[in-house]
């Protein structure tokens, strides 16, 4: 319903549609099957990174869904993946179907969230990061400790996902899996926003005052926002979990709630398409990192062991530099960016 | 006026913050379909009390109806679905959310589909969004809010805002309104409009408005009721003319050179 001078739709329904012109399903359209085309052309090495990219994107756009569109912060995001990993990987390690075992995973991450986010009734911004921080730590406790459910500091081993017994194995076959899912996170996330349910995690982040005069149940709506976020957490966490096929402790520490943090900050707080590019930045840094060391080893040999202490440095100092120069993320300089094509030449 | 039961009454409230009174005893009824003002100098405890009716504080004593409910001993969230809403004195709205989406969580209580429905945008969801999208197209029209449809509402002029916040409470298809100083900040001409708005929705909407409001010449000329308080209790309340004649009244303040910019 694209006019020479603008958008007109002939429903509501229709203005509801997530993407509302034939560019833009064009443009999605084409990203995507370059996207598919992708395990056709691209070595393991790049396809692992890919990989790597799409959990981080179910990662990220869920924390956004908590912390970016309701405003609740939390410092846990990184052990509720670690819950849904160990709960998909027992489940499928006592024979529950992959698809099932997921689901489990999610489900058991979203009781989890729920319950570390009670707190988030009476408790607001550094307080109730504080909180969250309290929840990372004891479920990293139990994930060491609890030998029976996760192996201790063993950890778990675990076979390739099968689904009617088709087993993705390796890389290529991993990526079609991964994709398909974060696809569908991403779009089960994007719905919730055009619904109720969306508005309200919107209203309670910028004025609940108002929200709870509208009817919203503040405390019900953050507890919706904790377990629907730890459930695609907890996704995210099953897959890594068969994706990796080894789990340990130290993998879903506190770091990896930092990083997730980082990635929605970076990308966007809020916005979807700001979780996707905080997702991809942050998986490329290390690896851009890496490959940047390795290069420079050529010319100064002892590099690599410098620069590998200087990795983590190098991580903060991106992220303060995002913080003072971007702080609205990437997605803000990208819809800049758009608009300024749009007026071009006239833009100023 | 035929004697009928109020739609709101206010009963004996008292309130206090660590001990100092903000509230005393205060008593009054609004008629329905009516338009019923409360004035008084700063601190007076106007906004007070419509923080008890709608939830934002629990008096020490005193009952609200709504229609008949008791109002204390419902939870805020749930006092909407009564019939209740409200505006602010500053602006209260979701700035990240276009114009429409404040004006559609302001529907919030009325919109019932489920979490399945929505994460699939699918059933109930599609067609609820649809039929709600329409009836709040009807309050962007009444408030020429259509230019903004589609605009972020943080990033809107005052007295916009100010309208998209009457928008949003409207939306909510109230019974009772409670509006605090919905002028306040605003030039001569956005007052008349805004004065024009309040007329039609006590009218042509059929809710009835509680207002709080500090430029007297709009509070006579539109009120009903007025219900003038000063420390925390009520110290008149009758017909404009009669209030203006009040001996109380005129001589605690109406009666100075200020009458018109009252508290300011
Ligand atoms: N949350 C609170 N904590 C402590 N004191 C309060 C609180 N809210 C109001 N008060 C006090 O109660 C009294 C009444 O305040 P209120 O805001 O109701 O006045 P008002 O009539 O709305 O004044 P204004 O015209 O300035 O809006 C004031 O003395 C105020 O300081
Ligand atoms: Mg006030």
């Amino acid at each position: 319903m694209q006019g020479n001078c603008g958008l007109f739709f002939e429903s509501y329904r229709a203005e509801a549609g997530l993407f509302n012109t034939g560019f833009q399903r064009w443009s999605l359209g084409l990203f995507v099957a370059l996207l598919l085309l992708c395990p056709l052309v691209l070595d393991t090495y790049l396809l692992s990174v890919l990989n790597l990219m799409c959990i981080a994107v179910i990662g990220a756009v869920s924390l956004n869904l908590l912390t970016g569109i309701c405003g609740q912060i939390s410092l846990g995001h990184g052990a509720f993946i670690g819950v849904g990993a160990y709960a998909a990987a027992q489940a499928t390690l006592n024979g529950v179907p992959f698809l099932a075992a997921l689901l489990l995973g999610g489900g058991a991450s979203a009781l989890v969230g729920m319950f570390f986010g009670v707190p988030s009734l009476r408790l607001k911004g550094i307080y109730l990061a504080i909180a969250t921080l309290a929840a990372q730590l004891i479920l990293e406790y139990v994930f060491l400790h609890w030998e029976t459910a996760t192996g201790g500091s063993r950890g778990l081993m675990l076979e390739p996902p099968k689904i009617l017994g088709f087993s993705f194995e390796g890389e290529r076959r991993m990526f079609y899996l991964l994709f398909a899912v974060a696809a569908c996170t991403l779009a089960v996330v994007a719905n919730v926003m055009r619904t109720r349910h969306g508005r309200a995690f919107v209203s309670i982040r910028d004025f609940y005052l108002s929200a709870e005069i509208a009817g919203v149940n503040l405390f019900a709506y953050k507890l919706v926002a904790f377990g629907l976020s730890s459930f695609l957490a907890g996704v995210a966490g099953g897959l890594w979990a068969h994706y990796t096929l080894f789990l340990s402790g130290e993998q879903f520490g506190i770091g990896l709630s930092i990083t997730y943090l980082a990635m929605i900050v970076i990308g966007g707080l809020g916005s979807i398409v700001g979780s996707v590019m905080g997702a991809v930045f942050m998986t490329l840094l290390p690896e851009v990192l890496t490959a940047a060391t390795r290069s420079l080893t050529g010319v100064f040999p002892d590099i690599s062991s410098q620069l590998a202490a200087l990795r983590e440095g190098v991580f903060g100092l991106t992220l303060m530099l995002f913080l003072i120069f971007e702080p609205e993320g990437l997605a803000n300089r990208w819809r800049l960016v758009k608009s300024y094509w749009k007026l071009y030449p006239f833009a100023h | 006026m035929t004697k009928t039961t109020p739609l709101l009454e206010v009963k004996g409230v008292t309130l206090t913050f660590k001990g100092i009174a903000a509230l005393t005893d205060v008593s009054f009824s609004v008629e329905k379909g009516r338009i019923v003002s409360l004035i008084g100098p700063n601190g007076a405890g106007k906004t007070s009390i419509l923080n008890c009716i709608s939830g934002r504080y629990t008096p020490d004593s005193g009952e609200i109806y709504l229609d008949g409910q008791d109002m204390l001993r419902l939870a805020a969230h749930k006092r909407a679905a009564m019939g209740l809403s409200r505006t602010f004195q500053n602006i209260a709205l979701f700035k990240g959310l276009s114009v429409l989406d404040n004006l559609m969580v302001g529907r919030h209580h009325l919109i019932h589909y489920g979490l399945l429905s929505a994460i699939f945008y699918h059933g109930r969801a599609v067609a609820d969004e649809s039929v709600h999208r329409r009836r709040v197209e009807d309050v962007i029209d009444f408030l020429g809010l259509s230019p903004y449809r589609h605009q972020a509402a943080g990033h809107l002029p005052y007295g916009v805002q100010k309208r998209v916040e009457l928008g949003r409470a409207l939306a909510a298809e109230p019974k009772l309104i409670l509006l605090d100083e919905p002028m306040a900040g605003m030039n001569l001409e956005e007052t008349e409009d805004m004065a024009r708005y309040i007329l039609d929705i006590c009218e042509e909407w059929g809710a009835t408005v509680l207002l709080i409001e500090h430029d007297m010449g709009v509070v006579m000329d539109i009120s009903d009721k007025i219900v003038v308080l000063d420390f925390g209790s009520v110290l008149a309340q009758g017909r404009p003319d009669e209030i203006s004649a009040d001996q109380a009244v005129i001589s605690a303040y109406l009666g100075t050179e200020d009458a018109t910019f009252m508290g300011r």
